[in-house]
């Protein structure tokens, strides 16, 4: 019976291609555009590292100005995040920030170019499950020994080496020979949930370093910095002492007695600093989960919001049109119901029949919307361009594309039920006496 | 006129023009607020930073290595660029304006450390550095060599003159005329005292989107970090051939360094302002897609609507009616739904704007927004309903006596 349907929504497609075409379009634009802003909405303010996310937590600590109201700092000052980091008191912790490194070449074919760089804790690469080509991330005792190792992104292996095994080999960095211990591979999480100060949708960094050399070797810090206090004097210990907040910090717990001693313990050591002259806002310590931190900073910029509101109501119009259309299309074949059902067809069959008929041009409709949100994802990726942030993620994903076909044919079939329900209500006798 | 009859035939079939009324709301709704955001962005997107926007390129110089002499060698680059033909002025200079990334600071009108201070960007830049940019000088004068500080480690600022935009000098001094804000000393963070000895009509923040994106001051300052930021400007329609010919002969020059991120002050800015370039096509593929969708559901609804009352029709014509009456019966049907459309899409336009104004920090939307686009709503139903309607007038009188 099903086939049988269908083939008689085929049928009336056929006997009516401008009207049945039109409401294939309005599904079809509707559910494209909406498709579109639900992608970048879908993965902007997705989940980066769904498994664990509930288990990383950005460590807030309100070192803000007492005589200002202000939002507590983003991040953490170098005092702070070095304390922290020597208490360990987490299951896995670290600091982190970004470096300009310059990066010297062994072939003397290769100019000397700059990148970006991060340094970071051993436990950065655990804890964030970085993906590893070759090798491995670094020890704890490279950490404390301040040893020369870095590990490279899988870009910078295939400009440097070609993409061949390098774990072992020497890289000189800012004049300073540092091995390879590993080899990331492809690693770009979206958003870039680590370090969302300095541009969430950017792309991950060209090396990892143990992070005491951006102190112990001074290195070039790079990214975000704020100062709500001057500097007590000048220099680089000057800097390293004030309020200034330059570091990330993350640790990993792993279930909420461990969150609730992590926090008593850095409520301790604000009380503690306080007693020092620091710290004077309202006690205002915190954790946020990753997802927790996305909303916090807000990583999903305005823009896609104020689209997705526009799409839905763009949704709504085409679905209306779809409404007036079906309700013409089905009206319009009063005659065709009238005799069907003189011939003994009950209110049931009509009713499956059309919802049939209606979710065919809703699959119609979601398949052609598939192709509309193709094109709208790749004119976005053109209008954005490719250097003012990563775009490779939009695109249409398999989640997308199932949620399209389900949400057309749906839509499509809730728009129908009214004209559905008229249809299923003429009067035979009328229309088989116009016959 | 026969208005009675029309809306007595409108209720007859109330879900159609129903159906088109939601629509028509909710594409108005749409429609004048993309509008008003189109609008917003371009009003953004057209200030000027006071440049001279056409003719500046800029290029980051980085050293390293121990023989690396910052000091000597951006003295020397400086005085090759100057001296290439078809450049005006060239110029080191911390941070670009509107291209996204810079120093910012606060700055008080007195040294009392408790008193409120305003924020504003912190350019550090030689004595050249107001030619290099092309800014127009409204008050006092420039800095001179004289003036400039070296700094080499991180601290407070060390210069003890700057030059602000006005805006920042009207700010900060609000009961001063610009003039009188000249010879003033104004506080940088610490109490360091720094005098006002010019005022540029205009140079923008490096971030555009900045609540304070007009204050600006600029310090006679040097800091050695081994990153430097070369600002050039050239004589106009040299600047493409330059960029090339600054680049070559940077990388050429002995010391060991990397040269990077040359663009010209155009691309920065087109950069800087992609986002909102991007969102101002997307919703005008909005509008216009709205548009298409909207004619082609009331040209599809009108026809249906024509066509089940062909027999009515054919009645009124057979009874005397003119063609411009039946036309003018379908033009006058259609003009209502859009109508109560319109009314039903002001309330709703009016309730988007209130959520965009309040979640998403936008200007209030000015009134003329919606009764235009009201008007251009109901102009563009007429112009989609004028084809069937124009069909229905053609019907033939005899048509009411067919198969009756």
């Amino acid at each position: 019976m099903f086939f049988y349907y269908l083939r008689l929504a085929t049928l009336s497609y056929k006997r009516n291609p401008i009207l049945s075409t039109l409401m294939v379009l309005a599904v079809a634009i509707g559910i494209g555009a909406y498709m579109v802003v639900f992608t970048l909405n879908y993965t902007m303010g997705g989940d980066p590292i769904p498994h664990k996310s509930s288990q990383l937590f950005h460590v807030q600590l309100d070192s803000g100005d007492p005589d200002r109201d202000g939002d507590p700092p983003k991040q953490l000052t170098y005092i702070d995040a070095m304390a922290l980091q020597q208490a360990g008191r987490a299951f896995r912790q670290t600091a982190s920030s970004k470096l300009s490194v310059i990066v010297e070449p062994a072939n003397p074919e290769i100019r000397p170019f700059s990148v970006i760089g991060r340094g970071a804790y051993a436990d950065f690469f655990t804890m964030f499950d970085v993906p590893f080509l070759y090798g491995q991330g670094w020890g704890s005792q490279a950490d404390e020994n301040i040893e020369q190792v870095v590990v490279l992104s899988r870009e910078t292996n295939e400009r440097l080496f070609g993409g061949a095994d390098s774990v072992g080999e020497t890289v000189v960095l800012a004049g300073m020979n540092f091995q390879v211990s590993g080899v990331l591979d492809n690693w770009d999480p979206v958003p870039k949930y680590y370090d969302v100060n300095n541009g969430p949708f950017d792309s991950g960094e060209a090396l990892y370093i143990p992070w005491r050399h951006t102190v112990e070797s001074s290195l070039p810090r790079t990214g975000n910095t704020n100062c709500w206090k001057p500097l007590e004097g000048s220099g680089e210990q000057a800097f390293l002492n004030s309020e200034c907040v330059w570091i990330q910090y993350w640790v990993e717990l792993r279930n909420s007695a461990e969150e609730e001693d992590y926090l008593s313990f850095l409520n301790a050591y604000t009380n503690e600093q306080r007693q020092l002259g620091r710290f004077q806002r309202p006690e205002n310590n915190a954790l946020f989960d990753v997802q927790e931190w996305m909303i916090e900073q807000e990583v999903l910029p305005d823009e896609t919001r104020i689209l997705s509101v526009l799409a839905a109501m763009l949704l709504a119009v085409c679905l209306l049109n779809t409404i007036g259309l079906l309700l013409a299309k089905f009206l319009g074949k009063s005659a065709e119901i009238g005799a069907r059902q003189a011939l003994g067809a009950h209110k049931g069959s009509l009713f499956v029949q059309h919802v049939i008929e209606a979710g065919f041009i809703g699959l119609l409709g979601g398949l052609l919307g598939l192709v509309v949100a193709h094109f709208g994802l790749e004119g976005i990726k053109i209008l954005i361009g490719d250097q003012l942030m990563m775009t490779e993620w939009v695109r249409l994903n398999i989640p997308v594309v199932l949620v399209t076909i389900v949400l057309a044919i749906t839509c499509t079939i809730v728009a129908g039920i009214y004209p559905i329900w008229r249809a299923c209500n003429v009067n035979p006798a009328i229309h088989l006496k116009t016959q | 006129m026969e208005i009675g009859p029309i809306i007595r035939a409108l209720l007859r079939n109330k879900l159609g023009a129903i159906l088109i009324a939601a629509q028509i709301a909710f594409t108005m709704t749409v429609i004048i607020n993309a509008v008003f955001i189109i609008n917003e962005r371009s009003r953004l997107m057209a200030r000027p930073s006071g440049l001279d926007e056409a003719n500046i390129f800029h290029v980051v110089n980085i050293g390293y290595g121990d023989e690396y002499r910052e000091d000597q060698v951006v003295a020397d680059d400086l005085d090759l660029l100057r001296q290439l033909p078809g450049v005006v002025s060239a110029s080191s200079i911390n941070a670009i304006p509107v291209s996204g990334g810079g120093s910012s600071t606060g700055i008080r009108a007195t040294d009392d450390p408790d008193s409120a201070s305003t924020p504003t960007a912190i350019y550090r830049a030689d004595e050249r550095i107001f030619d290099s940019l092309g800014v127009n000088l409204v008050a006092g004068e420039y800095f001179t060599a004289a003036d400039m500080r070296t700094r080499d480690e991180p601290g407070e600022t060390i210069a003890d003159k700057a030059v602000m935009s006005e805006a920042l000098a009207n700010e900060l001094f609000p009961d001063l005329t610009t003039n009188e804000v000249v010879g003033r000393t104004a506080y940088l963070p610490g109490g360091v005292p720094i005098q006002v000895v010019g005022i540029v009509e205009r140079l923008q923040a490096a971030w555009p989107t900045a609540s304070f994106v007009e204050n600006s001051i600029v310090v006679p300052e040097l800091y050695l970090d081994s990153f430097t930021r070369y600002i050039v400007r050239t004589e106009p329609g040299m600047r493409d051939s330059l960029m090339i010919e600054v680049e070559e002969l940077l990388a050429s020059q002995p010391a060991d360094r990397v040269i990077r991120d040359m663009e010209s002050l155009e691309q920065t800015r087109e950069s800087s302002y992609r986002i909102d370039s991007a969102m101002s096509t997307i919703l005008l593929v909005v509008i216009v897609t709205l548009v298409f969708i909207n004619s082609m559901g009331i040209v599809g609804l009108a026809v249906f609507s024509i066509n089940r009352r062909r027999k009515q029709v054919g009645t009124r014509r057979a009874l005397g009616a003119t063609r411009p009456q039946i036309l003018r019966h379908f033009m006058l049907e259609n003009f209502f739904i859009t109508s109560v459309g319109v009314v039903i899409g002001a309330v709703l336009t009016i309730a988007l704007s209130i959520v965009l104004t309040t979640s998403f920090n936008m200007p209030t939307m000015a009134w003329y927004y919606t009764p235009v686009g009201g008007a251009v709503l109901v102009l563009i139903g007429q112009l989609a309903a004028f084809g069937p309607s124009a069909r229905a007038a053609r019907i033939a009188p005899a048509i009411a006596t067919r198969s009756v």
